[in-house]
């Protein structure tokens, strides 16, 4: 029995590893703010979530089987909810019962039973839950389900386990066969099913009579008692330890079936929050692993407008064969959180959720990797620019063609010449091994030069600045400039007073043209 | 002073042909015909020392104690003929299908030994005839198991070619197939022994077996619907127990007993009438081919590291002996565990010269160089690899060695004269095809008296015609005639004061490692001499 929630019958159970560093993915793009929303304080939940956002697919068709089975949860909340909690209390009971330390059969056997009996209640209600939802569900994925609980767990077969939990309870004595081992000892003891009760042989056997080869071990006989029940643990160690694994098989079924409806209703709430703030969802199209294509409508950053509890600003891009894109532009106009909303987008989809946008389409990736910038190493042990190379160098080494990778104003910890050399040294790399790369940079010599380039798969944009000063949070299309107008930010630290305007005889008025002639695309570039 | 064996067997033939018809496996240490261990002279341990060979011995024979592999190390091949006879059988245990033979070999007649002491140390006789039946089986199981791999892995050496005829024939013989057959049959109806037990509060009822379901089957195809289809479940481990039966596992026993009493009646008959089983000349050859296992074993951490052995030309009187790229087997097993490096040495003579004379400065390796080159021939004559890529050598009738030990200031008078009783005693009974390892001679006395003794003991060695090597500090020594080869422990030609640890054919050098120590510790004419000015 199989839960095939989240991969259709015959997929692959341990898919390739989306993101080889999820702390730092997790960390970047601030995942955390999503993973708290979709579990409402439920660990269990946070945990199958982060996992199978670390776990995306990267096969079109099992992101279209789970966003089936998604759009099924969405519409029975209810029924979702009450599936989940069943599995989670069974699975909860079994922790709470004592597994014993030492080895012994005869403690492992009754706490099996104990757990088995709990088991078997909540399989019950699973049937009889199955029976009365099934007609509400769509998706392969929840049919599958309600059908192998319908047809798997029918009530004989629950009666004939129960039966076999009574007779290991050993109400009438334990019959088991041996045969001679190594010394002649006795060996290969084995639980045998005992002989129905009736007159003759067998009460004669239950030692009703004084028999010949019957032993009484003497009350007093210590050695002769501990061996009494070594015989038995060996006699039922076999058991023992068939009955330990079915635990943890039916326990696995369960585990499974709590993990995958947890993380569907983890989907559910994340979208209920969304809705609440009026922000759009869709769910995306996925495209497959090879030809690069982004057509994106709506995008923003769905921790940023969990956190605002108001939509936040949306992006949209169009690319086909674009492999580099250059981020330029305004600071704190927008940049990160665009980065942000493409590496989270890019997760959700693989995982088969919905998308923060309001069109998505976008081809997978093998594996997705991110490098913002990071505090300083508090021990001093390595300057900031080593432990930049450093993480560069890891995300190196786990490259593969196809790999997304986020770069964040990479870099940065060392002059703008040298750092525009190992840019073009590892952009140039790295496109050439087939990644994908989003670099937001204020290295211009560095973006300046792709831009001379004349790359055909390079796209320029830049964080959107009016010509008063004001910045939209919109990324829009345009080349690299050479100021990222950090006078402005200074401006609006040091002179609140006098509101930003444009001189016509200042410096800034020929940058304001720039900024412009660069939202218009034509891409004049400056001195 | 070296082993000189016994040595009053010639060698006949070639391939210690069969006399009668008889298998003729005279064993892989002895080409002729088998001989018992010698008690190794006191002397021969000493050479053992000397050579530095003792920690090596020591190292290999750890873990195989129980063939007491000293003596065979005092059991010196006879011959050329004889160390070849070894050379070939060492040759093929190099190789891995002949290894692997033997070493399941030597395993499963150690599991035999285990069972049969078990067995003794039983109480209860049934027990007792239970694991004496068990080492019976395991012994035709092992020397059947051997017969057929080793047949298959082909062996090229003479002595290993005699042992599959010799086991051929064995196998085939009434003897061992009526003990086997008896063996296997008796085992094979006390395996099928089965019994039902009922337990109940304190009582234990013994019945005749009984068929029905067990209940782990039962229960795995109950909850088999709960597997995932990749789910492989642990194996079923039992505790070892202690071997001995308690009371109640005895009366047990003895209630089954009462169930086939013509069975147990055969058991309790079996040690009896096969109270030894073994065939002394496989238990000979399962000790003596450790001998070989041992020494392989040790050279394989060296090999990996880079060093390497070759099997040397014995001869019994050699144009000349040679070996290249040899060293120190002690210092390099040491050298290897600890990741040091290891420095290889050549050495040559030819025509007339016999002996080589080593100088050079404090340290440098002319000990060790000293120790190979006596290495070389003691490994060599046992017909084991050397330390070395190509090598010739003679067959020695004895290894002397005299090493001096400055490190016990005692009377010098009754040094000397110590020392000189000793030369004595080894250029009273070396022969040409003698070795003399000889290390910083008459170290106890005036430069004058010891170049003057020196002189004599060299002079006394050559006219014998015995090959060695002396190790001085006097480089006078190394010129008294063509028959005496200097060799001289080298210095870093860039820095005179970093020894190479190599040692090479060339003049003695005179002074110039010490004036170039000197001049590192600012002792020189150029720096002692008085200043101008002064």
């Amino acid at each position: 029995m199989r839960v095939q929630l989240l991969y259709p019958e015959g997929a692959p159970v341990t898919p390739s590893m989306l993101v080889p560093f999820p702390e730092t993915l997790g960390a970047d793009l601030d995942l955390e703010t999503l993973l708290g929303v979709m579990a409402r304080d439920d660990a269990a939940i946070h945990d199958v979530a982060s996992e199978t956002l670390r776990r995306g697919c990267t096969d079109p068709d099992i992101i279209l089987y789970r966003q089936r089975v998604l759009r099924d949860a969405l519409a029975n909340g209810t029924a979702i909810r009450e599936l989940y909690s069943l599995a989670s209390a069974a699975i909860r009971a079994e922790h709470r019962e004592w597994v014993p330390l030492s080895r012994s059969p005869q403690l492992s056997v009754s706490r099996s039973i104990r757990v088995l009996d709990g088991f078997l209640g909540t399989l019950g209600t699973l049937r009889s839950l199955a029976e009365r939802y099934a007609s509400e569900f769509r998706s392969e994925g929840f049919q599958h389900l309600f059908a192998m609980t319908r047809d798997q767990l029918e009530e004989p077969y629950l009666q004939r386990l129960r039966g076999l939990l009574a007779q290991l309870r050993f109400p009438r004595g334990v019959w088991m066969s041996a045969s001679l081992g190594p010394g002649l000892r006795g060996s290969g003891h084995s639980l045998r099913e005992p002989p129905l009760p009736r007159k003759g042989w067998t009460s004669r056997l239950l030692g009703r009579r004084r028999s010949p080869d019957t032993i009484v071990v003497a009350e007093r006989d210590e050695s002769g008692h501990r061996f009494l029940s070594e015989l038995i643990d060996r006699g039922i160690d076999p058991v023992a330890q068939v009955l330990a694994q079915s635990v943890d098989h039916v326990s696995d079924f369960l585990t499974s079936l709590q993990r995958e409806l947890g993380f569907l209703l983890g989907a559910i709430h994340l979208s209920e929050e969304l809705a609440r703030r009026r922000a759009p969802t869709c769910f995306p199209v996925p495209g497959p692993l090879g030809p690069l294509h982004r057509s994106i409508r709506g995008l923003y950053d769905p921790s940023l407008a969990l956190q605002l509890e108001r939509p936040a600003v949306p992006n949209s891009l169009e690319a086909s064969e674009s492999r580099l894109f250059l981020i330029t532009g305004a600071n704190q106009g927008g940049k990160t959180t665009f980065l942000r909303s493409v590496g989270l987008a890019q997760l959700l989809m693989q995982a088969g959720l919905f998308v923060p946008a309001e069109r998505f389409a976008a081809n997978l990736v093998p594996s997705l990797f991110s490098h913002f910038p990071r505090a300083e190493d508090p021990s001093l042990r390595r300057g900031k620019l080593e432990e930049e190379l450093l993480r560069l160098g890891a995300i190196a080494r786990a490259l593969r063609p196809g790999s997304l990778v986020l770069l964040n104003e990479s870099l940065a910890s060392t002059n703008e010449r040298e750092g525009s050399e190992i840019a073009r040294q590892i952009t140039r790399a790295w496109l050439e091994v087939g990644a994908e790369v989003f670099f937001v940079t204020f290295l211009y010599d560095f973006a300046e030069g792709v831009a001379r380039e004349g790359r055909a798969d390079a796209r320029f944009l830049r964080a959107e600045r009016l010509p008063n000063g004001a910045r939209t949070f919109r990324v829009v299309e345009g080349r690299p400039l050479s100021t990222a107008f950090g006078d402005d930010v200074y401006r609006e630290v040091f002179e609140v007073k006098a509101p930003v305007h444009l001189h016509p005889c200042s410096g800034r008025d020929s940058e304001g043209a720039e900024d412009r002639s660069g939202t218009d695309s034509r891409g004049t570039s400056p001195d | 002073m070296s082993a000189t064996p016994g040595g009053s067997v010639r060698s006949v033939g070639r391939g210690g042909s069969p006399l009668g018809g008889a298998v003729g496996f005279t064993g892989v240490l002895d080409e002729t015909e088998a001989t018992p261990d010698v008690a190794a002279p006191a002397a021969a341990t000493e050479c053992f020392r000397d050579l530095g060979l003792e920690p090596v011995v020591q190292r290999l024979t750890v873990g195989r104690e129980e063939y007491d592999l000293l003596p065979l190390f005092a059991r010196i091949p006879p011959c050329a003929s004889a160390v070849a006879y070894r050379q070939e059988i060492c040759r093929d245990l190099e190789r891995v299908e002949v290894r692997r033979a033997v070493d399941a070999f030597a395993q499963g007649m150690r599991a035999v030994r285990e069972q049969l002491l078990r067995s003794q140390k039983l109480r209860n006789l049934r027990q007792a005839a239970s694991w004496h039946l068990e080492a019976a089986g395991a012994y035709a199981a092992t020397v059947t198991a051997l017969a057929a791999d080793l047949e298959r892995a082909d062996p090229r050496s003479r002595g290993l070619r005699a042992l599959v005829d010799y086991l051929r024939n064995h196998l085939a013989g009434t003897g061992f197939r009526e003990f086997a057959r008896e063996t296997s049959s008796l085992r094979h109806d006390l395996n099928e022994v089965t019994y039902s037990l009922f337990v109940r509060g304190s009582r234990i009822t013994v019945a005749p077996f009984r068929r029905a379901t067990e209940v782990r089957t039962y229960a795995a195809q109950l909850f088999d619907r709960f597997r995932s289809g990749d789910v492989t479940d642990p194996p079923v481990h039992y505790r070892e127990r202690d071997p001995e039966m308690n009371h109640i596992e005895a009366q047990i026993l003895e209630i089954v007993v009462r169930f086939q009493p013509e069975l147990f009646a055969r058991l309790s008959r079996y040690p009896h009438e096969r109270p030894e089983f073994r065939d002394p000349v496989l238990v000979r050859f399962d000790r003596e081919v450790e001998f070989y296992l041992a020494y392989l074993d040790l050279l394989v951490s060296l090999r990996a590291a880079g060093l390497e052995f070759c099997y040397p030309e014995v001869q019994d009187s050699p144009p000349e002996i040679y070996a290249e790229h040899t060293f120190d087997v002690a210092l390099a097993d040491r050298q290897v565990r600890e990741r040091g490096t290891v420095v290889v040495n050549d050495f040559r003579l030819t025509g007339p010269e016999r002996l080589f004379v080593v100088t050079g400065p404090n340290r440098g390796g002319k000990t060790t160089f000293a120790r190979a080159f006596g290495q070389v021939h003691a490994l060599g004559r046992l017909g084991l690899p050397v330390p070395g890529a190509r090598t010739q050598i003679p067959w020695c009738d004895a290894i002397y060695t005299h090493f001096g030990r400055e490190e016990h200031p005692e009377d010098l008078r009754g040094r000397l004269h110590d020392e000189l009783d000793r030369f004595h005693e080894i250029l009273a009974r070396a022969t040409e095809r003698s070795l003399l390892v000889v290390n910083e001679g008459f170290a106890s006395t005036t430069v004058s008296d010891g170049l003057l003794l020196g002189r004599r003991i060299l002079d006394r060695a050559l006219a014998k015609g015995t090959r060695g090597v002396y190790v001085t500090f006097l480089d006078e020594l190394s010129t008294i005639g063509p028959s005496v080869v200097s060799m001289v422990a080298t210095v870093s030609p860039a820095d005179p004061t970093v020894r190479t640890y190599r040692v090479v054919r060339q003049p003695a050098e005179g002074r110039a490692y010490a004036v170039a120590l000197a001049e590192k510790y600012g002792i020189s004419y150029e720096r002692l001499r008085p200043s101008r000015s002064g």
